[in-house]
């Protein structure tokens, strides 16, 4: 589903690259975590993935396409077909909750009707049934992210990247943001998970992917988080 | 394609930053306004310009007994074989249109009835000296512009001949200042639309700055450039469409109020028609349109990358 060949990233006006021969594979329906410090390229990985970057060297596919060949007129597409989750929710703040689910819809020219049905669904698959009229500031933080996660799976990417999810969000709410994203990866959609949390990477015992210093320098399935330490 | 939400996100974009759209209007409105009033005043002058070239003529004044210019001081009044001799003269050596003979008599007839409403001076002038009036030929040259200086020439001091007088030259200073006055007014349009055309930038940037939150959102979950785009191309183009209907009335007025008052002086041949109106209120049109919406995209494609 992702395929990273030989991917090195450096930014202008920057010496060390973000990410460096990194060569890996994600496949369908997998649950990963991509953990490291800060600037160890975490984002850069997500970034890429999205094509909001381009690689300085190296071969990126994505859900079954080549991105140095996706022509930019083509990149809608692709992110139609992955979904984002980040830190900061990202929310609209003069939308509600179904406003705000509803314009990632919207904006890609689904029918009123189409948006109608699922929405709703959505809406209670993350858990806020009876929230759908709350506007973003009167929702906790936990809620808030639900809300970007129905955003981000409303249109059913095959895709799921989340930045941080739980970077803003309490240990005990974490554990429910935590389900959501499980319960979107058991629909078959794969999820990509960049995160510091040590606690919920443990508890899950997923496939681990640890980056330092822009290289992998650990990839094993059922990892916990601090194993390298 | 949802026009319905594409049309709600141009109105919140346009309410937003209500203050430089209302300038945006104005400014497109005067612009176009003085370009369609330049371009009247165009129409209006070349209106005129091709009226009279059919009618601009050559007056050669012959000699009467007490005429001094030209050879008649010396020689006296026109003979007969001297106006013989200046007709051949004409039609010989120049492109001409018609050549007509005025007789003294029709010359004293025309000048009654153009000077009708001054009977004291036409009393005056019958009674003492209509024998001053001169005969006359009265020329249409087929190109008057290249040759009508070329049979001034030949004729002033042709014997018999007391003046030449072409009209062109009286024309010529009319139109050097309805030439000035359409310059100004298009130069001055110009400037304006040239301001016009950075204040639909700086609107399109700054209705981009205010949303950057829903595009940054519209690109991260797959929305086309077109539709990512539209609300901002629409909303300076909407601009651009109320600034003509504002320009659309304004010329409207002025045609009625400015050029019709500046028609009197005008002949009567050459009223602007509706057509004409219209004709310009549809360019001001296209070009507002043109100027707003090809501003609005080009400063995209620099705020709004993929």
């Amino acid at each position: 589903m992702i395929h990273f060949d030989n991917v090195t990233k450096t930014y202008a006006n920057q010496g060390r690259p973000a990410l460096e021969s990194v060569s890996l594979d994600v496949e369908k329906g997998e649950f990963v975590f991509l953990v490291g410090p800060s600037g160890s390229g975490k984002s850069t990985f997500l970034r890429l993935v999205l094509k909001e970057e381009r690689p300085t060297s190296g071969r990126i596919h994505v859900a079954g396409k080549d991105l140095a060949r996706l022509t930019n007129w083509k990149v809608p597409h692709l992110r139609r077909r992955i979904g984002c989750v980040f830190q900061d929710f990202r929310l609209l703040p003069n939308k509600n909750v179904y406003q705000n689910i509803a314009f990632a819809l919207e904006v890609i020219g689904k029918p009123r009707r189409f948006i109608r049905k699922v929405v709703p669904e959505v809406i209670d698959l993350v858990g806020l049934e009876g929230k759908r009229d709350r506007m973003p500031d009167e929702l906790s933080g936990g809620e808030q992210q639900r809300v970007a996660m129905a955003r981000a799976f409303v249109n059913r990417p095959m895709i799921l990247l989340a930045d941080e999810p739980t970077g803003n969000i309490d240990p005990a709410t974490s554990i429910g943001i935590m389900k959501v994203l499980d319960r979107i990866n058991r629909t078959g959609t794969t999820v990509v998970m960049a995160t510091h949390d040590a606690a919920i990477v443990d508890s899950m015992r997923k496939r681990v992917i640890e980056l330092e210093y822009g290289k992998v320098v650990r990839d094993q399935s059922r990892g916990v988080y601090g194993q390298a330490y | 394609m949802r026009a319905q939400f594409v049309f709600h996100e141009v109105w919140i974009g346009l309410r937003r930053n209500l203050t430089m759209t209302v300038a945006l209007i104005v400014v497109v409105a005067i612009s176009l306004s003085l370009l369609g009033t330049g371009l009247l005043f165009v129409k209006q002058v070349d209106n005129t310009r091709s009226w009279w070239q059919s009618r601009v003529q050559l007056s050669v004044y012959l000699c009467t007994s007490s005429a001094l210019g030209g050879t008649c001081a010396k020689n006296g009044a026109v003979t007969a074989a001297e106006r013989t001799a200046i007709k051949n003269e004409l039609l010989q050596t120049h492109d001409i249109l018609s050549i007509q003979y005025v007789s003294q008599p029709q010359a004293v007839a025309q000048f009654r009835q153009e000077f009708a409403d001054n009977q004291t001076l036409v009393k005056y002038l019958v009674k003492y000296s209509a024998s001053q009036i001169p005969s006359s030929f009265e020329i249409r040259l087929k190109n008057t512009e290249a040759d009508a200086a070329a049979v001034t020439a030949v004729m002033n001091g042709a014997p018999g001949v007391a003046d030449v007088v072409d009209d062109t030259t009286l024309l010529d200073q009319l139109y050097k200042l309805l030439d000035g006055a359409r310059n100004a007014v298009v130069v001055i349009a110009i400037f304006l639309l040239v301001a016009a055309i950075l204040l639909v930038a700086n609107t399109i940037r700054l209705s981009a700055f205010n949303r950057r939150r829903e595009t940054s959102i519209m690109r991260l979950v797959g929305a086309s450039n077109f539709y990512v785009q539209l609300p901002f191309l629409a909303e300076g183009m909407i601009a651009g469409l109320i600034g003509w209907l504002v320009a659309t009335g304004l010329l409207i007025g002025a045609k009625a109020l400015l050029l019709s008052s500046l028609q009197s002086i005008f002949p009567l041949g050459v009223q602007l028609s509706t057509a004409d109106l219209v004709e310009v209120i549809i360019v001001a049109m296209i070009t507002g349109l043109l100027i707003c919406g090809s501003t609005s995209f080009l400063t995209l494609r620099r705020y709004l990358r993929v």
